[in-house]
């Protein structure tokens, strides 16, 4: 299966729990503050390489219908291979100070660099370390959820015309490949989720015969608490927070809809084997960072 | 369109390969469609003005030039009939038609120029006069929005039509034509002024792929980004930085401020000026160099006869030697000859004639008091430097410095510098600002005060200065490099990896140095305001 998404799907959801507990097999193609088209042209693109049973799309995107901020973009557009998918991605997320060329010709857009170069540069020209889990972004530190400003009242409530027209298309081309579509909201409490914006999700799942699961209606279910299961004050869920989450979910898929275990699959087992010793590895580390110093040396630094 | 824009140098990329596909008796009119096409994206409404300006002068043209073959071919047939006094009477008539053409014309286009940007010049100094005699009432303000490059295509058909009617040309019978030496597009955003005969031998021809040619052109529009993204663009900030707080940058920082702005306006208009040549080069075009070298100039007279020399050029041939030999300056003339002297007599035309032009000058670049003060200080530091001529004849008659080196260095660094103060007026843009500025550094300057720290708070970093300092190095370099001739010429001769290890060196420099994209103010060049 895949997840789109956000980071409300790339900081809640763990691919290595969903295979450790019921052999789903699953990536997340997150990136921050994912835009619903750019939602769409991943999984297009996915799909010429994957055949996914289900496809799980986090809905908080469909507050954005105009192209936002070119760092983001950049996020979700520089690791695409080069195809139509990308070539339509950018046209359809570019800001107006944007401009193509810089995307086809990256030098032109991050020249000014060359005065701020450090060791760490050329380093990773030559080595990148692995970030993520399948696309899930760990994080085992905790900061306690506080408090967030008051929902701030709207003008007008109602998802764009553009956010609509890539939910179709996703739902098209879920329907066209016989996969399953779930549509999401991540059990995040901040940025704000109306109920405005969780009723036109509800009529638009239920006109589409589509599910649409709002898990933060599913705290107490999924058995988050907000006082140790993030990292970030309630933004996104910490590994404790989001190992619940999966499993929680996980249950859904493997009842509900059917997904079967993979393990016994000797060469599945083998792929998966070097995955999960990386989760643990990273596990590790962060644990003991914790314990040493009281934070995570990589995350502080940033 | 921005000469920096990825769209201008898509626009260029798609003309040059179109250019060379096509026949090549259509290349002027796919010329004359790119420069429509180019004036159309700064807004279309703008062509009308181009338009007009073109019509008018192609018909007042053909008109003055019909008067001229009329009157040729009417002596040639009445030769032997007409008396001395009816041809003198007869051309006498046809000039006096042909000089109500050049009026029509002359009033026409130059009032457009004027009305769209003048007007609000104007109304500021009335209101400015009705404040001082204790009036309330004030003018509002106009807001035209000034076509792109319209001084300097106004003078371009201005010169032309001039030469039509004192008879150095006959006037082009194709509007097409006429139109595409008008609006030829890489003239259009900051000359060269052009004229008309030196441009058609090879404007309006057919052009083969040459690629000796064409690669020199490539190599011209290389170095004019070079200048204007790697330098102009980089030391921008820091001009703009210390012109923008006077009350901060005080003192010694007026001088670098001066210095600095010498070096952009240096690197951003020749850089300019080089991507024209450049353009025109590939395309097989010759146009008129605007600069010589002009920081090597020893004086502000010979300084002016290296920098904008297009510009100097239309002043003199269409202004200065009218003025100075026109009827009322003539009697003028005598009347000092009479009550001043012969050596006053003589001069009084000349000066006044060069004080027209300064004002002009001045007035030209910019619809504002500080550019009219610029103009005429101009002037008068040249009429003082012609008067003082005697003095420095017995000086280096008496001190024989004047062929060594160190003297020559003298003269130009003082060249530079006289030029750089000047230019503070077009800098501070306000003319008892830039006095009071002046003064100060002048009074309050101190070595010192570059390492008090304010030097790393103009906006430009310890790698910013650095490259700056190599591109000046590389500017002067090249020049004294030039005094032998086309430097790109003299790379052509060496060895061919020297010149593609140097060529290729410049692009990646100006590739990644270059201050452009997200995070530089990408500017417009300055000329282009003109």
């Amino acid at each position: 299966m895949i997840f789109i998404g956000d980071c409300e799907v790339y900081e809640n959801f763990s691919p290595i729990t969903l295979w450790q507990d019921y052999g789903i097999t699953s990536y997340i193609r997150g990136s921050a503050q994912q835009l619903i088209w750019q939602s769409y042209y991943l999984l297009e693109e996915t799909l010429k390489y994957e055949t996914p049973r289900v496809v799980v799309f986090n809905v908080l995107a469909m507050k954005y219908d105009e192209p936002q901020k070119e760092a983001y973009n950049r996020m979700t557009l520089d690791g695409m291979k080069w195809s139509m998918s990308k070539v339509r991605d950018i046209r359809a997320s570019m800001t107006e100070e944007e401009h193509f060329i810089e995307y086809v010709i990256p030098l032109l857009r991050y020249h000014s660099r060359w005065s701020e170069l450090t060791g760490d540069d050329w380093k990773y020209l030559f080595y990148r370390d692995k970030v993520s889990h399948n696309g899930y972004y760990m994080r085992v530190d905790t900061k306690p959820a506080g408090k967030f400003p008051k929902d701030k009242k709207l003008g007008n409530y109602q998802f764009g015309h553009r956010a609509y027209e890539y939910l179709d298309k996703i739902t098209a081309l879920c329907r066209d490949h016989d996969i399953q579509l779930i549509l999401i909201k991540a059990p995040s409490v901040y940025p704000s989720w109306y109920d405005q914006w969780d009723e036109q999700m509800e009529e638009y799942a239920g006109k589409n015969q589509i599910r649409y699961i709002n898990f933060l209606d599913l705290q107490k279910e999924v058995g988050l608490d907000f006082q140790t299961d993030t990292y970030d004050g309630g933004l996104h869920l910490n590994l404790s927070g989001a190992e619940k989450l999966t499993r929680y979910f996980g249950e859904i898929l493997r009842d509900e809809y059917g997904l079967e275990g993979h393990r016994g699959d000797s060469r599945l087992e083998q792929i998966w084997e070097e995955k999960e010793a990386f989760y643990s590895r990273m596990k590790q580390e962060q644990e003991e960072d914790l314990k040493q110093y009281g934070y995570i040396r990589k995350f502080h630094e940033e | 369109m921005l000469f920096t824009s990825y769209e201008f140098l898509g626009f260029l990329l798609l003309l040059f390969f179109l250019y060379y596909i096509i026949p090549a008796r259509h290349q002027w009119k796919l010329l004359l469609a790119a420069g429509y096409v180019f004036y159309a994206v700064s807004g279309w409404k703008n062509c009308l003005f181009i338009l007009l300006t073109t019509g008018s002068t192609y018909i007042l043209a053909l008109r003055i030039d019909r008067i001229h073959r009329e009157q040729a071919a009417y002596l040639k047939e009445h030769k032997k009939e007409l008396s001395k006094e009816e041809k003198k009477s007869y051309k006498a008539r046809n000039r006096s038609r042909q000089w109500r053409l050049l009026l029509t014309g002359l009033f026409m286009n130059f009032g457009i120029l004027a009305v769209l940007k003048y007007t609000n010049f104007a109304i500021a100094n009335v209101n400015a006069l009705l404040s001082l005699t204790g009036s309330e009432r004030q003018i509002g303000f106009v807001s035209f929005l000034l076509p792109l490059g319209i001084s300097f295509y106004t003078f371009i058909t201005m010169g032309y039509l001039i030469d039509v009617y004192r008879g150095k040309y006959p006037a082009e019978t194709n509007p097409g034509k006429l139109a595409l030496f008008v609006s030829f597009f890489p003239q259009l955003i900051q000359g060269p002024i052009n004229r008309f005969d030196e441009m058609t031998e090879t404007l309006f021809s057919e052009h083969r792929w040459n690629w000796q040619e064409i690669s020199l052109g490539l190599e011209r529009i290389l170095w004019g980004f070079f200048k204007k993204l790697v330098i102009a663009d980089r030391i921008l900030v820091g001009v703009t930085t210390i012109v923008g707080d006077p009350e901060t940058y005080d003192g010694i920082y007026v001088f670098v401020g001066m210095m600095f702005y010498a070096l952009q306006l240096y690197a951003d208009f020749t850089g300019g000026i080089d991507i024209t040549v450049g353009i025109a080069q590939v395309l097989g075009i010759r146009v008129r160099e605007n600069f010589i070298r002009p920081y090597f100039s020893k004086n502000i007279a010979e300084y002016w006869r290296r920098w904008h020399i297009s510009l100097g050029a239309w002043f003199t041939e269409y202004i200065f030697y009218p003025v100075s030999v026109c009827q009322p300056m003539l009697k003028f003339s005598r009347f000092c000859k009479k009550h001043l002297g012969d050596h006053v007599g003589r001069r009084m035309p000349v000066y006044m004639a060069s004080l027209a032009v300064w004002f002009t000058t001045g007035i030209w670049h910019g619809a504002s008091w500080n550019f009219v003060v610029w103009g005429l200080l101009n002037g008068l530091i040249i009429i003082l430097s012609q008067e003082c001529e005697p003095l420095y004849d017995r000086f280096h008659r008496k001190f024989h410095v004047k062929d060594r080196f160190w003297y020559r260095l003298f003269q130009v660094v003082r060249t530079v510098l006289l030029m750089s103060s000047l230019r503070m007026l077009d800098c501070y843009r306000n003319v008892p600002l830039t006095f009071r500025m002046f003064g100060d550094m002048l009074i309050h300057s101190r070595l010192s005060q570059l390492f008090d720290g304010r030097l790393m708070s103009v906006g430009l970093t310890v790698s910013d200065y650095g490259v700056l300092a190599a591109g000046t190095v590389i500017l002067t370099a090249v020049s004294l490099a030039g005094r032998k001739g086309s430097v790109r010429q003299q790379l052509a001769a060496g060895p061919a990896v020297v010149r593609c290890v140097l060529i290729y060196g410049l692009f990646l420099c100006t590739l990644i140095i270059g201050a452009y994209g997200v995070g530089y103010d990408s500017s417009q060049f300055i000329y282009n305001q003109f």
